[in-house]
């Protein structure tokens, strides 16, 4: 009961001193509060990115291998279908194919034709990513029919003018995906009939592309009949590394080393988490320096308010206050004044992200709330000790006698 | 209850050394009623300061109640002020943010262990005691000094504390309202046997004390002037 009744005197010293300077407080808080709002929007959006993007990742199946040309994946700019990102080095071609298809670890071998243009139907254009791939693609890729069906074996082998529309494309050209199965889309002078739409993946490159068989890419889509990368689906997780060990041999027969690349799609991600974890950092690191400068801020506060009440200091030890008495009271203000700033940014990233969230996957997570408030805090005892500390050293009979 | 032994307390002001206390030893046993009585500068507002621990001497001994006070700690020195004194200003030295029953209240802020008693009651029997209760609620620089002064005397009395130390308490106030504080200190000493020390330049006031003590230049001396 004693000890609370000194603590609740302290809480309300503080707060009566936080009246009397309304203004001065708040200014003071604020620094806390746009330090503490910069770090948790900061992190709320890098971790949305990144989940966004893992995500994306994971809709493409766990063991997934990737064949690029050249050095392969850089980590610049690549989406999940690595459209861009790729250096130099060789195409392939159906032989590549047909000498993968001999490793016993993998499942699905899928060569991919990938081309961007501009595509027609239901009296609409819209620029979309035609993929010529075989029928194991859409195993690999996690794709399933919405409407209609996706096309066959024996679509490839006819070189069937047949295509699975992404679900986006298909709403953006017939308003429901639902009714262009059946239709038509034009692009690079070619008809296509569409015979299914696919399930929505909230994968931009995959949502929007025009699937096709990649047979019938064959003319003047892709004369050469060549194909931009080949996709590897392993049988199991822990056979990931043997398979991509298997599939440098059976291409090492055919090209140099630095022709081609194979890549596990969880490299990729380590790669994205990598570059992901140094935006972040960075971001944080200048959102701290906001943290720092409202910390001197309450520093500097503390000083003022040291020396404007250094004639109650005396008159509290004159009655019987310890130097640790005085310590707690004008640390207890500048924790209240710190954590006051925190809370207060972390209520108005809360409602930023939340607004946020409407357009982009940013997350607030109990860490950032319970790191926040703990940073507050800490900027609020470690600046507030050396106020604190002057105002305790006071020697009682000056203090006192200061006007 | 209070015994000095060659205090010393000096002063640097620039390389000069100020002996503002000078090798006083004196003894107060309880109950006293004493006027400290010295013209300003004497040295009569350290020594006070050193009977009431707000200062350390420079060398000597200060026992209180038989305990060398040079050896105590300052949570130790502090718990004494707490309880054992109650200081009176002249200045008053009350918190003019707190009204005036939470400038009483303050000392009971910091004590450690539970108190005897309720402090809200007991504030308020002084405040009623002194005829300022109904000014419970108001802030310091909205009432007298007289008024002022009596807080100061309710503050000084809400531990109960066996030895009052009041310097100078008449210094801001007229000489009626001067008197009625005085006659309050004095009451307090013949009513409640509390040790009061009165530090003064006047000597109508260290008259009414019961022993007076004279201060010159720092040390103890027989006849004033």
């Amino acid at each position: 009961m004693k000890l609370q009744n000194g603590y609740i005197h302290l809480i309300t010293t503080a707060l009566e001193d936080f009246k009397r300077n309304k203004v001065r407080s708040l200014l003071t808080s604020l620094g806390i509060m746009i330090g503490v709002l910069s770090v948790v929007l900061l992190i709320a959006l890098g971790l949305g990115l990144k989940n966004f993007i893992e995500g994306q990742f994971e809709s493409m199946g766990a063991n997934l291998i990737l064949i690029l040309p050249g050095s392969g994946f850089t980590g610049e700019g690549g989406g999940s279908f690595g459209g861009a990102g790729t250096v130099g080095g060789t195409s392939f071609d159906e032989r590549d194919v047909t000498s993968l298809k001999r490793v016993s670890e993998l499942d699905y071998v899928v060569p991919v034709f990938m081309k961007g243009t501009s595509v027609e139907g239901g009296g609409e254009k819209k620029y979309g990513y035609i993929m010529g791939i075989n029928e194991d693609g859409f195993k690999l890729m996690n794709l399933e029919a919405a409407y209609g069906k996706l096309f066959s074996k024996s679509d490839i082998q006819a070189s069937s003018k047949v295509g699975v529309l992404g679900n986006s494309i298909a709403e953006d050209l017939f308003d429901l995906p639902s009714n262009a199965v059946g239709k038509t889309v034009r692009f690079e002078d070619q008809r296509f009939k569409v015979v299914g739409v696919a399930k929505k993946k909230g994968d931009q490159e995959a949502d929007n592309a025009i699937f096709i068989p990649y047979k019938t890419t064959y003319g003047s889509l892709n004369p050469g009949k060549t194909f931009w990368a080949i996709y590897l689906g392993v049988k199991s997780d822990d056979m990931v590394s043997l398979a991509k060990t298997r599939a440098e041999e059976t291409l090492l027969k055919r090209y140099k080393a630095d022709d081609f690349a194979v890549t596990e799609q969880s490299e990729l991600l380590n790669t994205i988490n990598q570059i992901f974890s140094i935006i972040n950092s960075v971001l944080i690191a200048i959102g701290s320096i906001s943290l720092l400068v409202g910390g001197i801020g309450i520093m500097n506060i503390m000083y003022a308010s040291v020396t404007e009440r250094t004639k109650e200091v005396g008159i509290r030890r004159a009655v019987g206050a310890t130097q640790n008495d005085i310590l707690k009271q004008f640390l207890t203000e500048s924790l209240l004044l710190s954590l006051f700033g925190g809370v207060l940014g972390l209520a108005i990233a809360i409602g930023i992200v939340l607004i946020v969230r409407i357009f982009f996957p940013a997350s607030i997570n109990i860490l950032a709330v319970l790191i926040s408030l703990v940073v507050s805090s800490a900027i609020g005892i470690f600046f507030g000790v050396f106020p604190a500390r002057r105002a305790a050293k006071l020697p009682p009979i000056e203090a006192i006698r200061y006007e | 209850m209070i015994r000095l032994e060659n205090v010393c307390k000096s002063y640097f002001l620039g390389e000069e050394e100020v002996k503002a206390v000078d090798n006083v030893s004196l003894t107060i046993a309880e109950k006293e009623f004493i006027g400290i009585l010295g013209s300003s500068g004497s040295g009569k507002s350290t020594l006070m300061h050193l009977i009431g621990l707000l200062e350390q001497p420079t060398s000597g001994k200060i026992f209180l109640q038989g305990k060398d006070i040079s050896k105590l700690t300052d949570s130790e020195l502090s718990k004494i002020r707490n309880k054992t004194v109650g200081f009176v200003f002249q200045s008053f030295n009350l918190i003019n943010r707190f009204t005036v029953i939470e400038n009483v209240l303050l000392p009971t802020k910091y004590i450690k262990e539970s108190l005897s008693f309720d402090p809200l009651n007991r504030a308020d029997d002084l405040l009623k005691r002194f005829g300022i209760y109904e000014r419970r609620n108001f802030f310091p620089n909205k009432i007298s000094g007289g008024q002022q002064q009596r807080v100061a005397i309710a503050r000084a009395l809400m531990m109960q504390p066996k030895l009052i130390l009041a310097d100078e308490p008449t210094g801001n106030l007229d000489s009626k309202t001067g008197d009625e504080i005085i006659a309050i200190l004095s009451s307090l000493n013949k009513e409640f046997g509390v040790t009061v020390i009165i530090v003064t330049h006047e000597h109508d006031i260290s008259a009414k004390t019961k022993r007076q003590i004279y201060i010159k230049d720092g040390k103890v001396v027989e006849k004033y002037l």
